[in-house]
């Protein structure tokens, strides 16, 4: 009997592959927590649907006209009149405040628009092009990671001149080559699988497997990093408004609201504080909701 | 009754017919449970294992065999909390349990009273740090090479022993350098270093290539046997426990169904856990009705942590269930044994009866 | 081993002859005539000609290239349109204070990162650890320019400990210097350590999840023993990058600080050449920064090898 049990390999049907050991301990901490919503994707999309909120709001509602002057005291610190107070120019803050919103949700949109329209295509050109072509691509993008936003922004303008456009562009090439490198090596992952290879040999264009199955598979990762590259837009329009390159006078812009606020910190400081609360608070947003959609798209990396 | 396989060069006196005793037991486990605060993982497991003793731990994945060697090792993962008694008898005898003691204590004791073997050797050593270093580090720890430069001539013995080519070369080489048996090699030398009177290896050759497997159970079979350790060998591979255990616990659901010699409980399996997994495997084969296609398999799939049904754990996949399983089966003894009533019997209130079914 | 070096080494030669490119094509072909920028459009066309003529620019563009490639190599970029000075020394001059608010930046928020970061990561489920990363999230949130307003407001303003704005030089005055650079360093370094602290925190959870952290704990080490010896390094990789990235940041970062605290460092030079449409100095200037941050992506690959023996063979 005793010899029929030598060297027989493995079970079958039971025991599966893999084995038990690491199934012990990590099936525990898994289970039963996949999907929910974690407290950054809950806080963050608050504070970002707020925003935008706000920023509708302030088309059809401000507590005063926006950027206008008006026939009352400057420097008012809050009041039931002027909840945020008023500034040099006799202007209400709580109204600059809510159109500076639109400003800065504008930047975002158009400058996180500009990289995901040209980084995203890039990308997956880079992933799927094995050649000099894909190697191409992403040494150029490298070259281009040299250029942050804020410096190539500067470099506009010292052509064009500061405006809400030249910064935003500028802005959007910038952050073009984070998203051509999340796009590709997610979408190296995709062509590395199965199902694309099978949709390969099946002689599917290029094309239609980019489109079927490589952009459905990598949207997740661009949408997490279409957030986090809307926190740096907003961080990198309110410094260009704060060094005059980027929103001009005369049109609301948190950046050049703290500007203007630098010379009366003493006597006034309220008027930094209120749109440096409000850029940080719209990073933080954006930061929090991209950290939590990540989280919650691939609940593996949970707490990294 | 002859264990000695192609595998097992067993000649020491530490075969299955050596002496085993009380006095000889090394580690001893009672009543040891593991769980969140919600959900037990591990009820009531006990055993013991004998100083020379190779003791085998089944089960499919998620029994909680690995459970039982990290509670043991004192490395549970974070959030979970063990209570029992575990005891070693390692240079003093086992005056205290374990499982009360402070991670400055259980440290000292790790590596050096008690090693393990984990089953992925490709993540199991530092990258960025040379093997030799990795093995040299354990001795050092523990002050048993007065230092590093006996440390490291001892690593060449070491790395040596586990049949390494160039071992004076290979200790200075960096773990991506070696191959997956190779890099396993290393890990049983460091847990061979300080001669530990008890090892555990975890599924120590699952992650390995077939063709080495059976070299690397001999050389931790060789390595335990000079050292006359005592070894708990989990795996989920029947064939592995026959080759290289003489005694063999069967868990399931967190729990020790059963437990007796291995050629009594794999020949005549009496849990219906134990019948099951028997007669997946092929361990039958020789008798001549081998018919891989034929293989029966164990209705249903392991619960999840946490959902084993009240009384017995196997009820909800057991054929024969009656109302009676719905309370916990009393332990069954089958026979004398030497380390006691729990090292040979079952917990099953159906028990298969020999031939006959 | 050599090899890699190699490797490296072309990467960086290539990326920097690309970057010139770049800013060659953006600063001097774009615009068309940097001449009639730096002059305005006011100026009478025979001013800009006399001006093209003086500064070559007249040349065909591939000739243009290839002089001030050589300029930036012999560290002679050139004068300026309208004042005639020399580019060169000024930027010498204000590299230097620049290169003080880095580097005290990134000492400093690498000071209060490292432990702050290694807290978070082993505390990650009690609640101080939770606590300090949420704290932490919020510093990055936190431009570094409105950290240093507030810090003004408080410091400068309020209290009067320090100066609001300005700078001397370390050698003339000793106190001074320091008290004019505590404020800018300390708003740089906060921000730059919330970033920092957070991506040591996730690179050592990282670590504590490895197998071999496990095994050393097997031999016997205590937990905080074993990531020492065997975590810190395996975390440094990720680290590292970030630090080069964070490097470059800061020069960037530098440009807004000098303007909030009136400092004379290469970021005010940078915008007072934009307004003064000096697109000469503004180009130099802008290849210094690039330069800087390609150079730091090297130095970054070089410390992978040290660190990684992995990466030494090309095993991965």
């Amino acid at each position: 009997m005793s010899e029929a049990l030598q060297g027989v390999p493995a079970l079958g049907p039971v025991g599966g592959p893999g084995g038990g050991a690491a199934a012990g301990p990590l099936a525990v901490e898994g289970a039963g927590r996949r999907r929910a919503l974690n407290p950054s994707l809950l806080i963050g999309g608050s504070i970002v649907l707020a925003i935008v909120l706000l920023a509708l709001v302030s088309y059809v509602w401000t507590p005063w006209p926006p950027m206008r002057v008006l026939p009352v005291e400057p420097y008012q610190t809050p009041n039931a009149e002027h909840w945020l107070g008023t500034d040099r120019l006799r202007r209400d803050v709580l109204t600059q405040i809510l159109v500076g919103a639109r400003t800065t949700l504008f930047v975002g949109l158009v400058a996180v628009g500009v990289a995901a329209v040209v980084g995203v295509p890039l990308g997956i050109l880079a992933a799927m092009s094995p050649g000099w072509l894909g190697q191409l691509v992403m040494r150029t993008n490298d070259v281009l990671l040299a250029f942050p936003a804020l410096l190539l922004a500067i470099m506009f303008a010292a052509l064009y001149g500061g405006s809400t456009r030249v910064a935003m562009i500028a802005i959007g090439i910038a952050t073009i080559p984070a998203f051509a490198r999340i796009t590709r090596s997610g979408a190296l992952g995709v062509m590395a699988s199965e199902y694309v290879v099978a949709a390969r040999s099946a002689g599917r264009s290029a094309l239609g497997i980019a489109g079927r199955h490589v952009l459905p598979n990598v949207a997740g990762l661009v949408i997490v990093q279409a957030s986090v590259s809307f926190a740096i837009a907003i961080l990198a329009e309110a410094a260009l408004a704060y060094l005059g390159l980027g929103t001009p006078t005369g049109q609301a812009s948190w950046g050049r609201m703290l500007f203007e606020a630098q010379t009366t910190l003493r006597s006034a400081p309220h008027l930094a504080l209120v749109p440096g609360a409000a850029i940080a608070l719209s990073v933080l947003g954006f930061n929090l909701f991209g950290d939590g959609l990540r989280d919650w798209l691939d609940p593996k990396l949970e707490g990294r | 009754m002859t264990t000695p396989g192609r595998v097992v060069a067993t000649d020491g006196p530490a075969g299955p017919g050596g002496p085993v005793g009380a006095g000889r037991t090394v580690l001893r486990v009672d009543g040891l449970s593991v769980g969140t605060r919600q959900t037990p993982l591990l009820s009531d497991v006990s055993f013991s294992v004998d100083r020379g003793e190779r003791v085998g731990l089944i089960g499919e994945s998620g029994s909680g065999k690995s459970l039982t060697a990290l509670a043991v090792m004192g490395l549970l993962p974070e959030g979970l909390g063990a209570s029992g008694d575990v005891r070693l008898s390692a240079r003093t005898p086992a005056a205290r349990n374990l499982l009360g003691v402070g991670e400055r204590e259980m440290a000292r004791v790790r590596g050096d009273g008690m090693s393990m073997v984990f089953q992925e050797p490709m993540t199991a050593l530092n990258p960025t740090m040379r093997v030799g270093d990795q093995v040299a580090e354990v001795m050092l720890l523990h002050r048993t090479q007065p230092s590093r430069s006996a440390a490291r001539r001892r690593v060449v013995e070491l790395l040596g022993q586990v049949d390494l080519p160039d071992p004076a070369h290979l200790a200075r080489s960096y773990p991506h350098e070696l191959s997956g048996g190779q890099r396993q090699r290393v890990v049983l030398a460091i847990a061979l270093a300080n001669d530990p009177a008890l090892l555990i290896c975890d599924e120590p050759t699952t992650a390995l290539d077939v063709t080495v497997q059976a070299t690397v159970l001999d050389l931790v079979v060789r390595g335990v046997e000079e050292r006359d350790s005592a070894m708990l060998f989990i795996t989920h591979d029947l064939g592995v426990v026959a080759t290289v255990c003489e005694r063999v616990l069967v868990m399931y659901g967190g729990r020790i169904v059963e437990a007796g010699p291995v050629q009594e409980v794999f020949a005549d399996p009496r849990h219906r856990y134990t019948q099951g997994l028997v007669a997946a495997s092929d361990l039958a084969g020789a008798d001549g009705r081998r018919g891989r296609a034929q293989l029966p398999t164990i209705p249903g799939t392991v619960p999840p942590a946490g959902r084993f049904p009240s009384g017995c754990v196997f009820r909800t996949r057991c054929t024969h269930a009656t109302q009676a399983c719905a309370s916990q089966p009393p332990w069954t003894p089958r026979g004398k044994h030497p380390a006691g009533a729990a090292a040979y019997g079952h917990a099953c209130v159906h028990p298969a009866g020999g031939d006959d079914d | 081993m050599i090899l890699r070096l190699l490797q490296r080494l072309v990467v960086l030669v290539t990326s920097l002859v690309v970057a010139s490119l770049v800013v060659f094509g953006f600063m001097r072909v774009l615009p068309g005539d940097p001449a009639r920028v730096a002059l305005g459009v006011n100026a009478s066309d025979a001013a800009v000609a006399q001006l093209r003529e003086q500064f070559g620019l007249d040349r065909p563009v591939p000739v243009q290239y290839l002089d001030w490639v050589g300029g930036l190599l012999t560290l002679d970029p050139g004068i300026e349109f309208v004042s005639r000075a020399a580019i060169g020394p000024q930027i010498a001059d204000r590299l230097q204070v620049t290169l003080w608010l880095v580097v005290a930046s990134m000492v400093l928020a690498l000071v209060i990162a490292l432990p702050v970061g290694l807290w978070m990561a082993v505390r990650h489920r009690h609640w101080d650890g939770v606590v300090l990363s949420a704290l932490s999230q919020v510093g990055v949130a936190v431009p570094a320019f409105l950290a240093g307003i507030v810090l003004i407001s408080v410091f400068a303003v309020r209290l009067r400990w320090v100066p609001s704005g300005g700078w001397v030089v370390p050698a003339q005055d000793p106190v001074g210097f320091l008290q004019r650079l505590a404020l800018p360093t300390l708003s740089l370094a906060l921000v730059q350590a919330a970033v920092l602290a957070r991506y040591i925190r996730s690179a050592v959870l990282d670590v504590l999840r490895e197998d071999y952290l496990r095994t050393a704990r097997a031999k016997g080490l205590r937990p905080v023993q074993a990531l020492v010896r065997h975590g810190l390094r395996n975390a440094a990789v990720p680290v590292v990058t970030v630090l080069g990235l964070q490097l470059a940041t800061l020069l960037i970062g530098a440009v807004v600080i000098e303007r909030v605290f009136v400092i004379p460092g290469l970021g005010s030079l940078l915008l007072d050449s934009v307004a003064k449409r000096e697109l000469l100095t503004v180009q130099a200037v802008v290849m210094v920064l690039v330069v800087a941050v390609l150079v730091i992506n090297f130095v970054v690959d070089l410390l992978y090898l040290v660190i990684d023996p992995r990466l030494r063979t090309g095993a991965r």
